[in-house]
């Protein structure tokens, strides 16, 4: 069995991140093992710009963005192994992995981080009715097929879901030469970035119906057109609304899914609601020494964060192995209030030496709301947004010296006030 | 050059006898108007071996179905297709419903089923915990197993081929021909003549039958839908639970599947388009209502895809298995619904039976009579795996993550006996694409390799065939 201080699962921003901040704290024997043919992840596939103005303060394209780590990663000689995939991970720390070269692949990690990314929901999460034609795909799937591959996957296109994908790719393809018919979307609002909207869909007369959604696919083989429907406030189709669209490519953009396969597998709790592990401050699940960052433990709407994110966990990390982890733990657990979803992390340690940011996520959209947080029943800070929605992050601030006045029987509460 | 049999129709059924009849030295052809075998009702059906007492005693729907559960641990064993003699219950929900397991139970007594019994609710929920509290008891049927539909048509339809059978797909009938004791078959590859034809056309073999003057058959399409639930509720239940059957068939089921699945329904519904295998949102909305009341932990919150398959549901309620009344070397395999894959062994065993009264059939000395087991990453240990991929270092690299499938296993489905030619033939024999992201991050791998493998640009890779195009000009 081959044996490593840090295996980080993914080769994406997140585990690169986290390699290398693990680096930094000194340790050296670390591996990351990617699934792909080269290290960036998803970004690869992200020719368009919009990464970076908040961790490097300009502007740059998915892999220029990746580029950026992927040089750090060979300057500072991380190993890593390409096209190898991560079957298990245990308990104990031992990663099975597989690639054509090294067959199966066995190691003895002192800590792991857990990097894999997320996927897009699918069709048959949706059972929209109709015919299982060809032209009805995710919309990264559309992207790959596009920007890596070369390849025109449809010409007149309707995309369902204003996720942030869904919007990119309506601008890719109309720059390509393809007519965007349409962006559908299910709620009363999109879940995308609103600087997505205006770039990619008002920017081209692109139009975006809000609480519309299709129904049906119609085409024996190749897509020929979809049924869509307005829908009432408990989402179900309005009948008389319906309308046939003409179209050769439905483009799915309606959720991200965190890969935690292999996390379940180890036994981890999990969150009901971000569908990644619950962790601690340092991004530490509760099965120790292994952590967790990026888009596995939460789907994040800009790389900047997944990078920062995957920082702390690649101190965590580093702290685990060089056993320098904070020994007096007591934690608090961080409870989502009113207008909250969910908050990562979950819990945080109230002896803590740091103050600790709190990532969260709205459930609909509010104007010129406060974000209130509470610690052990005081109003710790009270802050007035202009404007809150899902698909965009937020977060607050826990001070330490306000986190060590509290015991463990406390609370700590982040909500909005509307 | 004249065949001796001509079989129309390469699901289930036509694949089965063209595995039996190839153990004979016999010329045979099977002929298939879809791009791939298993592209009828073969693919979408529930995928039970059922225990035989659902049909009326001495109708041919009961023999052939007791003979086929008794034939098909072993043909599953020759063929390496998953099976699996998991059990099945009937629920009833009522007193009235309980009178109806009694029916069925002594049904099944008529037709020499043996491993049944009625058992109450306490009985019910120690063997199921999950199921509804609305149930009051079940009959119980021991015999009853699980088969993957499609797996078992294509290593037939494989058996055959290795055993000298040729196989044309994207071949239609459009007319038959009857002189001097041939017939000839005008398709769409072109004319095929044969001594005998074997008409297994399914939905459409009243169709067929009527090319050669014989309207006794009257098909019809009865559509089922379903939903596929993820791998993660797969073992809310272990047996097969069926409801109290209707007229239009067994009911809503809820079934584990031999992948680890979890499969519900199917709906019950006569069409008038024979092709159309849409599915409705009222259909998807019964399965999905019907089935909480059997397993409430069955929700389509868990859906991975839903589907819809054609039955081929003969009007006369029995299959149809004897020579046509108009030309008796013409062989009706017709009115094959539920229980014809249960039934698929026996009725090939019925079909050369029938041909052997006509002519004589002599075995072949060299016939193979058994598939070998495909490697399977992720069935294998670690020792087959790392023994698998020093031999051939792409059973190293996965190609679908959700479901654990390498390059290797793709490249052994391309060039298999009947290969996969599409997309859609490659996820039915490896199971690549199959998962919880259904092809989104594999699909494009597998477009390219079937495109390396079968030397054709990318923008010749189909879906599922005909015009099912996935990918158009290149971009700019």
């Amino acid at each position: 069995m081959l044996q490593y201080d840090l295996v980080v699962v993914g080769g994406g921003p997140a585990g690169m991140a986290a390699a290398l901040r693990a680096r930094d704290f000194g340790i050296q024997n670390i591996i990351i093992l990617e699934r792909a043919e080269t290290l960036g992840g998803i970004l690869e596939q992200c020719i368009h710009t919009g990464f970076g103005l908040h961790y490097f303060g300009e502007e740059l394209s998915g892999p220029e963005y990746a580029a950026r780590f992927i040089e750090l990663v060979e300057d500072q000689k991380i190993e890593y192994k390409t096209d190898t995939m991560v079957m298990d991970v245990t308990e104990d720390k031992v990663v099975t992995a597989i690639n054509k070269e090294d067959g199966l692949l066995k190691i003895q990690a002192k800590a792991v981080i857990l990097a894999m990314g997320c996927r897009e929901r699918p069709r048959g999460a949706l059972s929209i009715a109709g015919t299982r034609a060809s032209g009805i795909m995710t919309a990264g799937t559309a992207q790959k097929y596009v920007n890596i591959d070369g390849y025109m996957p449809g010409r007149k296109i309707v995309i369902l879901g204003s996720g942030d994908i869904g919007l990119i790719m309506a601008r890719r393809m109309t720059l390509e030469g393809a007519e965007v018919k349409m962006v559908c979307e299910l709620m009363p609002y999109s879940g995308g970035l609103t600087r997505n909207i205006v770039q990619c869909l008002d920017d081209f007369g692109i139009p975006l119906y809000l609480s519309t959604t299709v129904i049906a696919t119609h085409g024996k083989d190749r897509l020929e057109g979809v049924t869509v429907a307005q829908v009432d406030d408990k989402l179900q189709p309005i009948p008389g609304t319906e309308k046939y669209v003409e179209c050769d490519t439905l483009m799915l953009s309606v959720g991200l899914i965190p890969e935690n396969e292999l996390t379940r597998n180890i036994g981890i709790s999990m969150d009901r609601i971000t569908n990644g592990a619950v962790v601690n401050e340092m991004r530490e699940t509760d099965c120790e020494g292994i952590f967790a960052c990026g888009n596995v433990l939460h789907v994040h709407d800009l790389v900047d964060y997944v990078t920062i994110e995957a920082q702390i966990a690649g101190e965590g990390a580093a702290k685990y192995i060089l056993n320098q982890q904070e020994q007096n733990v007591q934690y608090v657990h961080i409870t989502a209030g009113n207008g909250v979803r969910y908050t990562v992390p979950q819990k945080v340690n109230i002896r803590s030496k740091d103050d600790i940011k709190v990532y969260f996520r709205v459930g609909q959209i509010y104007k010129n709301a406060k974000v209130v947080l509470t610690c052990g029943g005081k109003v710790v800070s009270s802050k007035k947004k202009i404007k809150l929605a899902p698909g965009e992050m937020e977060n607050v601030i826990i001070p330490d010296e306000v986190l060590n006045s509290l015991s463990d029987t406390d609370q700590i509460v982040v909500e909005v006030e509307a | 050059m004249v065949f001796d049999v001509v079989i129309i129709g390469a699901g289930v059924s036509g694949c089965m006898i063209a595995r039996e009849l190839s153990k004979y030295q016999l010329n045979i052809a099977l002929l298939e108007r879809a791009s791939d075998v298993a592209m009828g009702a073969s693919k979408a059906n529930s995928g039970i071996v059922h225990a035989g007492f659902d049909a009326k005693p001495n109708t041919l729907k009961a023999k052939m179905n007791l003979r086929g559960n008794a034939l098909m641990e072993q043909v599953c064993k020759d063929l390496s297709v998953p099976y699996k003699r998991n059990g099945s219950l009937v629920l009833a929900f009522s007193d009235e419903e309980m009178q109806t397991l009694q029916e069925l139970y002594e049904r099944g007594i008529a037709n020499e089923v043996d491993g049944m019994s009625i058992l109450n609710r306490e009985q019910l929920l120690s063997i199921e915990p999950n199921i509804g509290d609305e149930a009051v008891g079940a009959l119980r049927a021991e015999t009853a197993g699980i088969v993957c539909p499609y797996s078992l048509t294509i290593a037939a339809a494989e058996v055959a081929v290795m055993n000298g059978v040729e196989l044309k797909r994207n071949c239609e009938v459009t007319a038959i021909d009857f002189s001097d004791g041939i017939f000839t078959l005008h398709t769409t590859l072109g004319d095929v003549r044969s001594s005998f034809v074997i008409n297994a056309a399914g939905c459409f073999a009243d169709d067929v039958s009527r090319m050669i003057g014989d309207d006794s058959l009257h098909i019809v399409a009865r559509r089922g839908e379903y939903y596929i639930l993820d791998k993660s509720v797969g073992n809310l239940v272990t047996h097969t639970i069926f409801q109290c059957p209707s007229k239009m068939g067994k009911g809503i089921l809820v079934a584990p599947t031999t992948h680890g699945n979890l499969l519900i329904g199917p709906s019950a519904i006569d069409i008038d388009d024979k092709d159309d295998v849409s599915t409705t949102s009222e259909g998807l909305k019964e399965v999905s209502s019907l089935a909480l009341k059997s397993v409430p932990g069955a929700t389509t919150r868990f859906a991975i895809t839903s589907f819809s398959g054609n039955r081929a549901h003969d009007i006369k309620n029995d299959f149809t298995i004897e020579p046509s009344k108009v030309n008796d070397h013409f062989i009706h395999v017709a009115g094959i619904e539920s229980p014809g894959l249960t039934g698929s062994p026996a009725v090939a065993e019925l079909v050369a039976e029938i041909l052997g009264s006509m002519i004589e059939l002599k075995e072949k000395q060299e016939y193979v009579k058994t598939r070998e087991k495909p490697f399977r990453y992720h069935q294998a240990t670690d020792e087959e795996r790392v023994a698998a991929i020093a031999k051939n270092p792409s059973y190293g690299r996965i190609v679908c993550r959700c479901e654990s499938i390498t390059e290797g296993e793709i490249l052994d489905a391309i060039h298999a006996p009947a290969g996969a030619l599409d997309v859609d033939g490659v996820k039915r024999r490896t199971r690549a694409g199959m998962g919880r992201c259904q092809g989104g991050f594999c699909g494009s791998k597998v477009v390219e390799l079937l495109a390396r493998e079968l030397h054709t640009d990318v923008r010749n890779i189909k879906k599922c065939g005909g015009n099912s195009d996935i990918l158009f000009d290149k971009s700019k």
